[in-house]
């Protein structure tokens, strides 16, 4: 059995308001899934389910062979969980804070203290927690999340309030765990900085899971426009290359670029127009939809959806 | 395992937060005055000190251990969560139940220290002064300080259950603001007036005994002024303690169930709470 999360059929209502409705997926052991939509659209409602903070109102959770709802609680061992807003508390010091949950997690405190100085706290470690910055709460937050060898990271907004040469430090440090077999969740705004690091997207609106797959997947159902940019010389301001095609939306950008928007089954059939006409094509870029493109085609699509 | 854990957390915490420094210190202050004021209107000859400072000390207790109890124990919960630290927590393998009793142990702990030293203290002067000490009156304050503590525990888990149901700090506080005026000085007054209008035509002694019973403060009086014949004397409840037929064991049976009940109550009202 790979699977490490599975979900089917969940609804959480909270009185009228349905946090999350009818959501089934399943999270396999080595994925790296990006959970992603707007404020509200249920990411957090989802991890707290997974943690059996909250109850299902129907439908069934598993998580490392526990029913969370039940309050079964024996894998959470194997299971790192960073919230959105993370807080500790302020009278401890950072290394006293990290030993505390080391120790009910069962993990050597020595071993979580050196997770300290993986997230860069090491020197900060003796100081109380209430004198600690945004980003140093967070990285705490990562080193506490990260105890224990978990096979399940939960990671909620893990990168806000950190520098760019951490959240580089953090991603390699995820990258290396799901390769070594777990499961990392997380949720972000932050669509462009996730694109090359995820496997899966998960896309959530208003509580529905509305799009769920790798991004090449995602954008084969989205049937987005690739643009391909070329670079000619030789042309007037304003007039077309011969070979642009009629039935494709082509621009002009700056001087000597063509833009033109090609469906994905035409890319390379525009890109042999192009160069077969010998003269004047210097550059080619061609520019998949990004998934920021994807993730508001998504929205888009299940707005209209009655 | 895990509740010890927490247990010992919430001591290192209240260390660090100095409410054990606190506490110690009030009840140490408090306890001094009373054993050298108190006994200053009596003399020191031949009466025995302790008994007096056993009668004047547990008065005192009455109104300061629930208050304190109260006070570390009414955020327990709902400032956790309002923190936000209590999310994280029940993110580990732990059970709330766990939690829960975890936290009594380390509230209680922090004090049972606060009141053994603070009362201890007033013992070691007393006994560095020369005051005469006998076996009787340490019994007595032994026992007093030991219910103390036992009382301290009820109100810690009072604390829990109103902390486990309510939404935010602000209510918590108040709600216990208004349990400890309830049954440290309402209780009482009401119950005076109650049985000085029905002059013993309806109220039976076994209903005395139970509205007794029924408030934690008034067991622990009945403990500390009319359990010790050498205490009730001083206190002026020689006949109350004649004429009732709450005992000890009785009565300390009634602190016990006051202090497991509203933790069990806590901890169901706890288990069933979504954050």
């Amino acid at each position: 059995m790979t699977s490490t999360v599975r979900i089917s059929g969940v609804t959480k209502s909270y009185g009228q308001i349905k946090a999350v409705r009818d959501a089934s997926f399943t999270l396999d052991r080595g994925e790296l899934v990006a959970l992603i939509g707007h404020n509200g659209a249920g990411k957090t409602t989802l991890m707290k389910l997974m943690l059996g903070l909250i109850r299902p109102t129907s439908g069934a959770i598993e998580v490392l062979g526990d029913n969370p709802a039940a309050g079964e609680f024996a894998g959470r061992r194997q299971l790192g969980y960073l919230p959105e807003n993370v807080s500790f508390d302020p009278a401890l010091t950072g290394r006293e804070t990290q030993a505390f949950y080391a120790r009910l997690k069962r993990e050597p405190v020595a071993r979580g203290l050196e997770l300290l100085d993986a997230v860069g706290l090491g020197a900060a470690g003796r100081r109380r927690v209430s004198t600690y910055s945004k980003g140093m709460r967070q990285r705490l937050g990562l080193a506490q999340a990260l105890l224990g060898q978990p096979r399940v990271l939960l990671l909620d907004e893990p990168t806000t309030g950190l520098d760019p040469e951490l959240r580089q430090t953090f991603y390699d440090i995820i990258a290396r765990l799901a390769a070594a077999g777990a499961t990392v969740l997380l949720s972000s705004h932050a669509l462009t900085e996730l694109e090359e690091r995820t496997g899966r997207v998960i896309i959530m609106n208003r509580g529905i899971k509305v799009a769920d797959g790798s991004i090449d997947e995602l954008r084969r159902l989205a049937r987005l426009s690739t643009r391909i940019r070329l670079k000619v010389a030789g042309l007037a301001p304003s007039e077309m290359p011969p070979w642009a095609p009629q039935d494709a939306t082509c621009r002009r950008l700056n001087g000597h670029i063509v833009e033109i928007d090609a469906a994905p089954e035409r890319k390379i059939e525009l890109l042999h127009r192009a160069t077969a006409a010998g003269n004047a094509v210097e550059d080619v870029d061609v520019v998949p939809p990004t998934l920021d493109e994807l993730y508001a085609h998504f929205l888009r699509q299940s707005e209209q959806a009655p | 395992m895990n509740v010890l854990i927490i247990a010992a957390k919430e001591i290192h915490q209240a260390i660090r937060n100095r409410w054990v420094l606190a506490a110690t210190l009030l009840l140490a202050g408090l306890a001094l005055s009373l054993s050298f004021l108190g006994s200053a209107p009596i003399g020191n000859v031949g009466v025995r000190t302790l008994d007096v400072v056993v009668v004047s000390l547990s008065s005192l207790t009455i109104f300061l251990v629930p208050l304190i109890a109260l006070l570390i124990s009414h955020d327990a919960i709902v400032g956790e969560m309002e923190r936000g630290t209590m999310l994280l927590l029940l993110s580990y393998p732990v059970a709330r139940w766990q939690v829960l009793l975890g936290k009594f142990l380390g509230h209680l702990a922090v004090l049972a220290f606060a009141t053994c030293l603070g009362y201890g203290a007033a013992v070691g002067a007393l006994a560095a002064t020369g005051s005469q000490i006998d076996g009787d009156s340490l019994l007595a304050f032994a026992a007093m300080v030991g219910s103390s503590v036992l009382l301290g525990a009820v109100f810690v888990a009072i604390g829990y259950l109103v902390s486990a149901l309510v939404r935010d700090r602000g209510t918590a506080a108040g709600i216990c603001i208004g349990l400890w005026l309830l049954l440290v000085l309402i209780y009482d007054m009401a119950l005076l007036g109650v049985l000085a209008l029905d002059q013993g035509r309806s109220i039976s002694a076994a209903g005395l005994n139970a509205m007794l019973l029924s408030n934690p403060t008034d067991a622990y009086r009945l403990i500390n002024l009319t359990g010790f014949a050498n205490v009730s004397t001083f206190a002026g409840m020689a006949g109350l303690a004649q004429s009732t037929s709450l005992t000890i064991p009785v009565l300390l049976a009634a602190l016990l169930c006051w202090t497991l009940l509203p933790l069990g109550l806590a901890a169901l009202a706890f288990s069933r709470r979504e954050l």
